[in-house]
């Protein structure tokens, strides 16, 4: 145990009781959501939760901001229990979630984060002079004081963003901060996220994402999880680096009934695959375990009478990652989740 | 940081209790209400007794009633942020996450509804001053046993509000009407409308271990002493014995929040409660 971990959990995990259902008895009445997430994150980090919907982040965040008791295991947050000691973290911690509209809809945007700054002690002046200058970062300025129930999401869950770094929090959670947010918005968020940690090597801020990109771009390190299990945790270019070996190829092919995935699972070297039809061809990806597997795939597309259109090797990403950990791409694995769990 | 939050509270509470358009409205509301409520029972009372205003009957009735108001308005005010913040403001979780002590935080809430709730009963009991004979005499009044004894009343109504809000925190669904339930409920077993003599023997200790019975008869005393000597409920106790009883319940009071709050507080955080909202 080292003070200078920020976040640090242990053996943590999480069982929800689901209300029983007297029509379906045979439905579980447990649903893990997490289990076994050991984590340490450092002071300073930008530390990153990538998972599909579903996949335990949220819950993990709740914890962590000790709003939910653990199941198992511990964790602890800049150097106390979030369990046991409420009181001294919570000083230290800001929240935000987005894809949700909270706020006091009838107070102004300036009026809802002035209250939130009273809450954690702010003098008004310094709190008034803070949350100008965030508001003119995040291009609210004019709308300082429209009633934010007149605003839109996006504009609302900026105000929100404002609301968890304008209390200078040491550990800052975000949950999917840029969800529901435009292109522009998602950008000015994260370029934020960035510079908040670059500036200060005390703060430090976890945000949970199911985007590849934001999580390979923004993040530090980043923790895949799935199914409440981390499967792996490094940096976004180690992960990476783990596929280096692997050559990775889409391949844009005419469109040809019976053309299925599995005619390539079988071939020896091949990771893993994927079919996508679209409307007049068909997209292919596949993980190779090196290039010269490619020539059996090749082989196997003219055997069906398959032009290929196009070919190109590209880069790992951490979506492929994913796939090589979990053996299906995240909307593939959101799907089985939401059927396996009836929501 | 707690005076803080606690005023900050109380300025929220107020932004939201006089959210309206119009503030003209919002005044000719606040008087409107109450007096409509006690216009309904003043009628109901006329057409028992035939109208026989000087029975010490009627000052009884009608002081209860309006002190009564307190009750909603303090107690449920108190309970009723949670489900106003976790329902429909989404805000409850980030109050949690914040620096604040939540109970504090409640009753500061709650403020507004104190305030506005008080005005009420001013005007309802100006109104039977003026209009309906209630036998008040300015200069008659216990101005001393009637601050000491709203006092305490609020602080008993606030450590209820606080119970029952611990509750609150754990009923997800339909929990709106709680508060207004137990406020209810409470009303027939408090002497608000009749004395305690009037209910069957067997239920009367029901009203006896209401501190409320006991908060309404100091008040009634201070601003009317002869009433309460028509009727024998609480008569062989002097002020300062109900003073003491009243205490007591308080501090009862104060350990049944406490730890109920504590509970429901540790439960919600178990169950996941803090931030679930009801889908209709
Ligand atoms: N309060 C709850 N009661 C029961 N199950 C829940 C509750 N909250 C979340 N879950 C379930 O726990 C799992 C993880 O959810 P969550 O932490 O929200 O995932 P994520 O944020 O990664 O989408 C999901 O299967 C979800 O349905
Ligand atoms: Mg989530």
């Amino acid at each position: 145990m080292s003070a200078d971990y920020s976040i640090e959990t242990e053996s943590l995990g999480r069982v929800y009781r689901l209300r029983e259902n007297k029509k379906k008895k045979d439905q579980p009445r447990e649903l893990v959501a997490l289990s076994g997430v050991n984590l340490q994150v450092q002071r300073g980090e930008l530390f990153g939760l990538l998972g599909p919907n579903g996949a335990g982040k949220t819950t993990l965040i709740k914890i962590l901001t000790t709003l939910l008791a653990p199941s198992t295991g511990w964790a602890k947050v800049a150097g106390y229990d979030v369990h046991r000691e409420t009181v001294k973290v919570r000083p230290l911690i800001n929240m935000v979630s987005g894809g949700e509209s909270s706020g006091y809809g009838l107070l102004t945007v300036r009026e809802n984060l002035w209250m939130f700054s009273q809450f954690y002690g702010m003098q008004s002046a310094e709190a008034y002079k803070y949350i100008d200058e965030l508001l003119a970062t995040f291009g609210l300025t004019d709308r300082a004081n429209t009633k934010s129930a007149d605003l839109s999401t996006g504009l609302r869950q900026k105000m929100n963003i404002i609301r968890g770094f304008m209390t200078g929090p040491e550990v800052l959670f975000l949950d999917e901060p840029t969800l529901g947010l435009d292109v522009g918005a998602s950008r000015d968020v994260r370029g934020f996220v960035r510079r908040w940690t670059d500036e200060n090597p005390r703060r430090t801020l976890l945000l949970t994402t199911h985007t590849m990109v934001e999580a390979d771009e923004l993040c530090d390190r980043v923790a895949i999880i799935n199914r409440g299990k981390v499967l792996a945790c490094d940096t976004p270019a180690a992960l990476k680096h783990e596929l280096q070996q692997e050559a990775i190829f889409n391949l844009d092919v005419s469109a040809q009934n019976g053309l299925e995935a599995a005619h390539f699972e079988t071939l020896p070297g091949v990771h893993k695959v994927q079919l996508t039809p679209f409307d007049g061809h068909s997209q292919l990806q596949f993980i190779l375990a090196e290039e010269a597997v490619l020539s059996a795939v090749v082989n196997t597309l003219t055997e069906r009478d398959v032009t290929i259109l196009n070919l190109t090797k590209r880069e790992p990403t951490l979506e492929d990652v994913f796939v090589t950990l979990v053996g299906r791409s995240m909307a593939e694995e959101e799907k089985a989740g939401s059927n396996g769990n009836g929501h | 940081m707690n005076l803080r939050s606690f005023r900050t509270a109380a300025w929220l509470g107020w932004k939201i209790e006089s959210n309206w358009t119009d503030p003209f409205l919002f005044a000719v509301y606040s008087i409107i209400k109450p007096l409509a409520g006690a216009a309904i029972l003043v009628v109901m009372y006329s057409i028992i007794t035939k109208g026989d205003f000087t029975n010490p009957l009627f000052p009884y009735i009608y002081l209860g009633n309006a002190f009564y108001m307190y009750v909603g308005a303090v107690m449920t005010g108190v309970s009723w942020a949670i489900i106003d913040d976790r329902e429909h403001y989404r805000t409850l979780k980030y109050m949690y996450v914040a620096p604040i002590r939540i109970p504090l935080y409640l009753i500061g809430r709650a403020v507004a509804r104190f305030l506005t709730g008080s005005f009420s009963v001013f005007i309802t009991i100006v109104f039977g001053a003026l209009f309906l004979h209630v036998p008040i005499e300015v200069a008659q009044v216990d101005w001393l046993l009637f601050s000491v004894s709203l006092l305490m009343g609020v602080v008993l109504l606030a450590l209820m509000g606080l119970t029952l809000a611990g509750i609150t925190l754990l009923l997800a669904r339909h929990s709106d009407y709680l508060g207004d339930a137990v406020a209810g409920g409470l009303y027939l077993f408090s002497g608000a409308v009749f004395p305690l003599d009037v209910l069957p023997a067997w239920l009367r200790p029901i009203g006896y271990a209401m501190p409320i019975t006991y908060w309404l008869e100091l008040l009634r005393r201070s601003l009317v002493g002869s009433v309460a000597q028509a009727f024998p409920t609480l008569a062989s106790l002097s002020n300062n014995q109900l003073l003491a009883i009243l205490g007591g319940m308080i501090v009862l009071a104060a350990f049944i929040a406490v730890i109920t709050f504590r509970y429901c507080d540790h439960q919600a955080r178990e169950r996941g409660y803090i931030d679930r909202t009801t889908n209709y």
